[in-house]
This record gives C-alpha cells, sequence and structure tokens, in this order.
C-alpha cells in the first residue's frame, strides 16, 4: 500500500511537470493545427537557463525564495522570447502550407534547437548543485521532499492562472476563436498574429518554468538532448488528453506521468519509455481524440 | 504489340540492364584495384546506394501514395538486425559444409539474410500499416514514429543481438554489384508502377481518398501494400548495409535517422523517384563532405565538425521547408520524357 | 415487366441529433434520365453519399442490380456499377485529364498491380486497350485537345465534363451527376444537356440528377424527385412538379396571406 502510495506521489510529480509542459503543446496545436516539436527542446533552455543563472551568479550558494523567483521569471522570460521567435521566423511563414511541411519544419527546429545546444552548451551534462534537502519521511513514511511539493504547488498555481486566462480575458477568447476559425477570427477583428504569437510566449513559458523547477528541484542531469523524451511524452500526453483541449493536456499530464511511476516501479522498468509510444499508439487507434476531445468528420 | 515483339524489347532492356551493371561493377573493381577510388570513397558509394534504397522506398509511402510515415528507420532496423541475426546463427551451417568463404557460399548466404531482412521488415510494415490506416495526416505520422520508437527500443532490449552494445562480426557480404543491382530492381519496380494505371490507384488515394474509393479503388489495400513494399525495400536497405558495415547498433536506427531519410525525399520531391535518387545522393556526399570541415575554434572553445553537421543539416532543412518545400523536382521525374519536351521547345 | 435497377427503401441518415434525409424511398428503372431538386440543404448529395457507400444508412436499404449493398463499402459498390460527380468537382488535379480517365478505367482492368510492376505482357495488352478506350471517350465528350494537360490547369467547364468522363471509363450502369451544371453560361449548359441525353442513349445508362438549373431539370428530366429538410415532397413528371403548390413553396416560400 505504501508503495502503490509513493508512486503515486511520483507520479503525480512527474505528471504535474509532463502537464505544464502538454499544455504548450495543445494550445500551439489548437490555434495552428501544429504538432510543435520543438517544445520540449524550449523546455531544454528553460533548464538551462536556470543552470546558468544559478551557477553563474551562485544563487545556490544564497537560497531564498526571492532568487528562486527571480530565476524562475527570467526562465520564463527567455523562453517565451524563443518560442515568439521560432514561431516569427519558422512557422508563420509557412502557416498556410500544407500540414507534412509544417511538421518537417517543425522537426528542423527541434534538431536545431538540439544540435545548436550541444555546439553552444557542449554535450557533457551539467547539475545544479541540490539547495534542497533531498526527499524526507513523512509520518506515513512516505518521501516527499520539499522540491516535489514546490513543483506540484508552482504547476498548480499556473494551471489555474492559464483556465483563467483562457477563460475569462479577452486574450484567451481571442485564442478560442481562432482555435475555431482562424479567418472568422480574422474578420471579427482578431489580430491573428499578435495572438498566436502571444499564445506560443505564453505555452513556452510554461515550458520554461517546467524545465527551470526540473533542473533546480530534482537531480537530473541536464545535457541538450534532454528535452526530447519529456517533451514527446508530454506530446502524448496532450493527445490522450485530447490534443487541443487545455484541461485535457493536464489530465493527460498527470496521467502520463501516473502511468510511467508505476511502470517504473514495476519488472517493465526498461521499457518505460517505450510506454509513452504504446500509449499514443493505443490512443490514436482507440479514441483519436483523446479523453476529452471531440471527434471531427470530413464533409463531402 | 505482338508476342514476339514484346519479348524483343524485354530482352533487349534486360541485356543493357545487366550488361551496364556489370560494367560498372568491373569499372568500381578497376578503379578500386589502381587506386583511383580509395576505401573511402568506395564507402560513400555504397552508402550512396543504400540511401537510394531508402529514399525512394521512403517515397513510395510518402511522396507517391501520399501516407505520412516518419519512422522508416524502424523498417531499416528490422531488416539489419534479423538478417544479421540469420547470418551469425547460419555462418556454422555453411561453415560445417565448406561453404563458408567461398563465392557460392556467400552469394548464397547473403541472399538468404536479404530474404529474411526483407520479409521481416515487410511483416514489420504490416503491423505498423494496419492499424495506422485509420489514421490521416498528423496523426499518422505521430502513429509511424511511435512504432519507429517501439521498433528501437524493442532491439534494445533484445540481448541476443547484443542491446545497447550493439551486434559485431557480422560477416561483410555486400558488394557493388548487390548493392546496385537492388537499387536497378527498386528503381524498375517503382517506375512501372507509376506509369501504369494501377499504378494510377497509388497517386489517387494521395490526391483524394474518398474519390479513389468512389472509382473503385481499394483504398485500404493500397495503403496496406505502399507500407509493405516501403518497409521490405527499407529492410533489404539494412541487410545490406548490415553487412557492408559488419556492425549494427540500435542507434544507427533512431528518430534522427528517420529524418535524415526523410529529408531526402522532401529534398528531392515528394512523388518523384527521380528526385530521391538525386537527394539520396547529394546528402550522402554532403553528410560525409561535412565530417571534413575544420574545427572551429571560437571563444576558446572549439566547434567540432560532427557538431556542427547537425547543425547545418537542420537549418538546411528549415530553409528547404521555408523556401523551397517542393523540393528539387517537385512531383515530376526527370528522364527521357522530360528532355524530349526540353528538345521540342527548343526547336519551335 | 423490368426490374429496377435500384430502390432505396425508407432510408433515413441521421448524424448524431440532425437528420439530413428522413423515409427516403426511390425506386429508377433502367434507363431513365430522373432528377432530384431542392432547396440547398434538403439533403441531396447526402442521398447520393448513401447510395455510394459513403454513408452508412441510419435506417433502410438500398438495392441495386439485385443485391443488398446497403452498407457496402464505397469501392464495392463502385465496381458493381455505380458512378459519381462531385459537387464541387474533385478531380485528380495532378494527374492529366487523359489520366484521370484511365484512373476510372482502372476499375475493370484484370491484371494487377504485379503484372504492372513486372511490366508482363498481358499488362502492355490491357494498357492498350485501356488507353484507347480513355481516348474514345475523351474524343466523345471533347476534350481530346486537351488530353495530356493537368487536370488542375482546366477551365471549369471542361473540368465538369472531364468529371463525367471519368465517370464513364467505369462503364456504370447508374450514373450520379451532381449539380454537373453548375457555374455554366447558358451555351455550355446546353452542350451539357445534350451531352447527357446523348450518353444515356448511347450507353443505357440510368441517370439521377441533382441540379439547380431548373432548364436543365425540366429540359431532360424524364422523372423528378424533390426533397425539402431531407424528406421527399413531391414526385412526378416536369409539368407535375412546375406547378406542385408544395414544390413552390419550398423554393420560394409561402405566399403572404
Amino acid at each position: 500500500m505504501e508503495a502503490f502510495l509513493q508512486q503515486l506521489i511520483n507520479g503525480i510529480q512527474y505528471g504535474s511537470i509532463y502537464a505544464l509542459i502538454a499544455v504548450g503543446y495543445t494550445m500551439v496545436y489548437g490555434v495552428l493545427r501544429l504538432i510543435n516539436f520543438a517544445h520540449g527542446d524550449v523546455y531544454m533552455l528553460g533548464a538551462f537557463v536556470a543552470y546558468y543563472i544559478i551557477v553563474g551568479l551562485q544563487i545556490d550558494k544564497h537560497p531564498s525564495v526571492g532568487n528562486f523567483v527571480f530565476v524562475l521569471l527570467m526562465c520564463m522570460l527567455v523562453c517565451a522570447v524563443v518560442g515568439m521567435l521560432i514561431e516569427r521566423l519558422a512557422y508563420r511563414p509557412i502557416r498556410h502550407a500544407p500540414r507534412l511541411t509544417a511538421l518537417i519544419t517543425a522537426i528542423g527546429v527541434s534538431l536545431l534547437l538540439e544540435n545548436g545546444g550541444i555546439v553552444v552548451f557542449g554535450a557533457d551534462p551539467k547539475y545544479i548543485p541540490t539547495i534542497i534537502e533531498p526527499a524526507q519521511a513523512g509520518e506515513s513514511g512516505l518521501f516527499v521532499s520539499v522540491g516535489q511539493m514546490i513543483m506540484l504547488v508552482v504547476s498548480l498555481v499556473f494551471m489555474v492562472i492559464l483556465r483563467f486566462i483562457v477563460m475569462n480575458t479577452r486574450f484567451g477568447r481571442a485564442m478560442r476563436a481562432i482555435a475555431y476559425d482562424m479567418d472568422a477570427a480574422r474578420l471579427m477583428g482578431i489580430h491573428v498574429d499578435r495572438v498566436i504569437a502571444l499564445t506560443f510566449a505564453l505555452g513556452s513559458a510554461l515550458a520554461g518554468a517546467a524545465g527551470m523547477m526540473v533542473a533546480t528541484f530534482t537531480s537530473v542531469k541536464i545535457t541538450p538532448l534532454f528535452g526530447l523524451l519529456p517533451g514527446v511524452k508530454a506530446f502524448v500526453a496532450a493527445v490522450l488528453g485530447g490534443i487541443g483541449n487545455i484541461p485535457g493536456a493536464v489530465l493527460g499530464g498527470l496521467l502520463m506521468g501516473v502511468i510511467e511511476a508505476f511502470v517504473g516501479g514495476s519488472a517493465l522498468t526498461t521499457y518505460r519509455d517505450a510506454i509513452a509510444f504504446l500509449i499514443l499508439i493505443l490512443v490514436l487507434l482507440l479514441r483519436p481524440s483523446g479523453i476529452l476531445g471531440k471527434a471531427v468528420t470530413e464533409k463531402v | 504489340m505482338s508476342v514476339g515483339r514484346f519479348w524483343l524489347l524485354r530482352g533487349i532492356s534486360l541485356f543493357a540492364a545487366a550488361g551496364s551493371l556489370l560494367a560498372a561493377n568491373a569499372l568500381i573493381a578497376w578503379l578500386r584495384a589502381t587506386g583511383w577510388v580509395d576505401d573511402y570513397t568506395y564507402r560513400v558509394i555504397m552508402l550512396c546506394g543504400i540511401n537510394i534504397l531508402l529514399a525512394v522506398s521512403l517515397n513510395f509511402i510518402n511522396g507517391i501514395t501520399g501516407q505520412f510515415s516518419i519512422g522508416h528507420a524502424g523498417f531499416q532496423g528490422v531488416g539489419a538486425y534479423t538478417s544479421a541475426a540469420f547470418t551469425l546463427a547460419s555462418i556454422r551451417w555453411f561453415q560445417e559444409r565448406g561453404l563458408a568463404g567461398t563465392s557460392l557460399g556467400d552469394q548464397i548466404l547473403l541472399a538468404s539474410a536479404i530474404v529474411v531482412g526483407a520479409v521481416s521488415a515487410a511483416l514489420a510494415g504490416l503491423l505498423v500499416g494496419i492499424p495506422s490506416l485509420r489514421l490521416r495526416g498528423d496523426y499518422l505520422a505521430i502513429a509511424t514514429l511511435g512504432f519507429g520508437e517501439i521498433i528501437r527500443v524493442t532491439i534494445l532490449n533484445i540481448e541476443a543481438v547484443g542491446g545497447a552494445r550493439g551486434l559485431k562480426d557480422i560477416p561483410i557480404l555486400t558488394n557493388f554489384l548487390w548493392l546496385y543491382l537492388v537499387v536497378f530492381l527498386l528503381l524498375a519496380l517503382s517506375r512501372n508502377l507509376l506509369v501504369s494505371v494501377q499504378g494510377l490507384g497509388f497517386l489517387a488515394v494521395r490526391d483524394d481518398e474518398i474519390v479513389a474509393e468512389a472509382l473503385g479503388v481499394n483504398t485500404t489495400r493500397l495503403k496496406v501494400i505502399a507500407f509493405v513494399l516501403g518497409a521490405c525495400f527499407a529492410g533489404i536497405a539494412g541487410s545490406l548495409y548490415a553487412h557492408f558495415d559488419g556492425y549494427l547498433n540500435p542507434d544507427n536506427f533512431r528518430l534522427e535517422q528517420s529524418i535524415i531519410i526523410l529529408t531526402m525525399v522532401v529534398l528531392g520531391g515528394q512523388g518523384s523517384v527521380t528526385g530521391s535518387v538525386l537527394s539520396a545522393i547529394l546528402l550522402t556526399v554532403v553528410l560525409e563532405w561535412l565530417r571534413f570541415l575544420p574545427t572551429i575554434t571560437l571563444g576558446g572553445r572549439a566547434f567540432t565538425p560532427s557538431e556542427l553537421r547537425m547543425v547545418f543539416f537542420s537549418l538546411m532543412l528549415i530553409l528547404l521547408m521555408l523556401w523551397r518545400p517542393k523540393g528539387l523536382l517537385g512531383q515530376k521525374e526527370f528522364g527521357w520524357m522530360v528532355l524530349r519536351q526540353y528538345w521540342r521547345l527548343l526547336r519551335t | 415487366m423490368t426490374e429496377p435497377i435500384l430502390t432505396v427503401h425508407n432510408c433515413t441518415m441521421r448524424f448524431g441529433g440532425l437528420t439530413a434525409v428522413k423515409n427516403f424511398s426511390l425506386q429508377l428503372m433502367p434507363q431513365e434520365l430522373v432528377g432530384l431538386i431542392g432547396p440547398n440543404g434538403a439533403g441531396k448529395t447526402t442521398v447520393f453519399n448513401l447510395l455510394t457507400g459513403i454513408y452508412r444508412p441510419t435506417e433502410g436499404q438500398i438495392i441495386f442490380r439485385g443485391r443488398n449493398i446497403t452498407g457496402w463499402k464505397t469501392y464495392r459498390i463502385a465496381r458493381l456499377g455505380i458512378a459519381r460527380t462531385f459537387q464541387n468537382i474533385r478531380l485528380f488535379r495532378s494527374l492529366t485529364v487523359l489520366e484521370n480517365v484511365k484512373a476510372g478505367a482502372r476499375i475493370h482492368m484484370r491484371t494487377g498491380l504485379w503484372d504492372a510492376a513486372w511490366r508482363t505482357y498481358p499488362m502492355l495488352c490491357e494498357e492498350e486497350q485501356v488507353h484507347a478506350e480513355a481516348w474514345r471517350i475523351l474524343q466523345e465528350i471533347g476534350l481530346d485537345d486537351v488530353a495530356h494537360y493537368r487536370a488542375g490547369d482546366l477551365p471549369y467547364g471542361e473540368q465538369r465534363r472531364l468529371e463525367i468522363a471519368r465517370a464513364l471509363a467505369m462503364h456504370p450502369y447508374l450514373l450520379l451527376l451532381d449539380e454537373p451544371a453548375a457555374g455554366m453560361n447558358p451555351q455550355e449548359t446546353a452542350h451539357l444537356m445534350e451531352l447527357i441525353r446523348r450518353l444515356r442513349d448511347e450507353y443505357g445508362l440510368t441517370i439521377l440528377l441533382i441540379e439547380h438549373d431548373m432548364k436543365v431539370v425540366m429540359g431532360i428530366c424524364e422523372r423528378i424527385v424533390v426533397l425539402d429538410y431531407g424528406e421527399e415532397i413531391a414526385q412526378g413528371t416536369p409539368e407535375q412538379i412546375r406547378t406542385n403548390p408544395r414544390v413552390i413553396a419550398a423554393y420560394l416560400g409561402e405566399a403572404p396571406a
């Protein structure tokens, strides 16, 4: 029972990270029908920015809430800018091109970020010295570290803020309108280019936040390629929840995290990474619109 | 057309094909013997052939039938590993019969290995193709990507073929003649299908699936056939590669490899077989040539060619998509017909 | 007493909460030229989609040439002998005019992919036949001078005719034409009417025609079926339909009281 709960907690922790990244995928797919392969690499950038700031400014010697907020915001800012740059330079010119072209471009951007990262940052793994005490046993004997708690809380806060933005602001309405019908939205006076740019900014900022938190609060070693796998898994999560659907992405992320935690703790542990793909295939075959998504049919 | 005329023409073309292949083989052998072509150049020539097989087979799925398959390296991997496993397992049978090392024994061994690779890859293509039929566009692409990765992770976990360490000591059996014979075969089959009325079925599926169905085309069957054929030849390419390099590693068949093959198809123009051939050769040469970039030292940091190689490659991919997504040849072929058309234009 | 070539028994098509076609029944005798008309959204193209197997009727049955084809896949129905054109022209734009027609002829070929891949003697012979037939059809339709043009490059009227040519190449028993005269000027329309009549006579086709151009409908149809909101509201000769008050009301609205 304890093991079960432990895995569950671990799962929700991974899952909240996947959820943060998945939300970015789903928002972009919603407005552009584009699978932004480079999104996982933005997450990687968030981790690197966090590394350079923390180690560069020696923040690890002076941990404080204020400093962390600073690092977090910086990472989010940098990633938001990068996201907008990618959209402006690589995706906007091909907005009306066939889907395969966009897909290949996205793959190209992802490769560029990864290999560019290898060139600029070096392929050697880096890690941020542990700042927060490692997992401590609670009364029930479960290991929940302060770091995990912070990640979970911050993710939740972001989810809530995002929900608010999407549902209760003009920007959010504009985003949803574009997701429905870009041309109609344009005709209604919505500045489509700007809204799309901001959507990318928002999604990338969240991915950056996720990267920063993983780099800072877990003992994961960061390399330029380390965004690849979580990116793909987050994408699967988005599809699982229903691509284009933001609550779906959150749900999918949490589910992915929990499933992975259980598989990782079981006999099939070497297949843990392949599980994501298996889930993907199953979802696509059995219910392509995802858990919370709606099916679309073609008019003849 | 009469039967006699048919056999005459067929005989002539087969003779010409065999003749040119043997002549080319002899030429290469001579060039190697006299030192004009060193081992490295020979390797590049062989890699070109393998990449031609990969690009044309993928083009058949993507460009000609209009599906989105981006896990092609998986099929190559299946072919490579199964054929290598077969060879390693049967080498003793051959040795016992005194056939190992002989020319005849080698040919039989390679031929059987290729068949094993082809069939297993075709089966993989069937397994991947059938469920993927219900999916379109982006979803199909992602599903094939997923399958490619599943294949790779599975191979990684099979200790019998070396797992993460890789599989080594595969007998080197592939030579110029075998490779380019297969290349010729694939090109001939593709071209024949493309100019035939039956082959129009694939193009119809690509252009408009619903209309194709309304015209009596069993789109499901054609899509599966496209996957199986494409996978089969990718598997053959993998088998030939395995018996050329002598060493296999699951890392050779990850997403990056699928992307490279995809780039060749897109660069050449999806739907153009000649385009795929040209871009396969071009990209193989370029990727190899990039190895020789000088190590650039900027600001105290040395940038090695292998790092810069992929940066260059990804930049090229993006620029290609932005500026000429149709690739070099679009959907057109470059052959005698085109030359004749240009000739006519010049004359008027 | 000949058998009807097509019988539709009480077909209903529901998409979730929307009933596109309700209790639709129809009988077509061989070689009839029948029109299917009705205001936009009445369900006419849906009927075509039901007949060609693109949709499976929620209720009801379809019998064609004595076989129950309800629920059959589209390509099987096509092979049995139903060909159609589309409301928004759906040609194979990247193929040439000739190739489009050959694509239609492909359906009855006896040699298959294997023969094509190896270019066997039977395949070459059959291809010669298909080639000749495709040319013949193009000449008949009047498109032989543009045979090697890309289908997507043709002017609109010729594209519509090409669709018909492609359907003809399938040797159908029943030809479904979805708004063949849409966007045509009076001259083209007159030619089209003559073409349809001629094709019916020469090939012994049964033709079901969706059309908004009343000149065409009244001019060539022997019988007309009128749909409104998915239901049949009238059936009869052009004369009867022209003066039917329900039909008039459906198109023009109720007369002011």
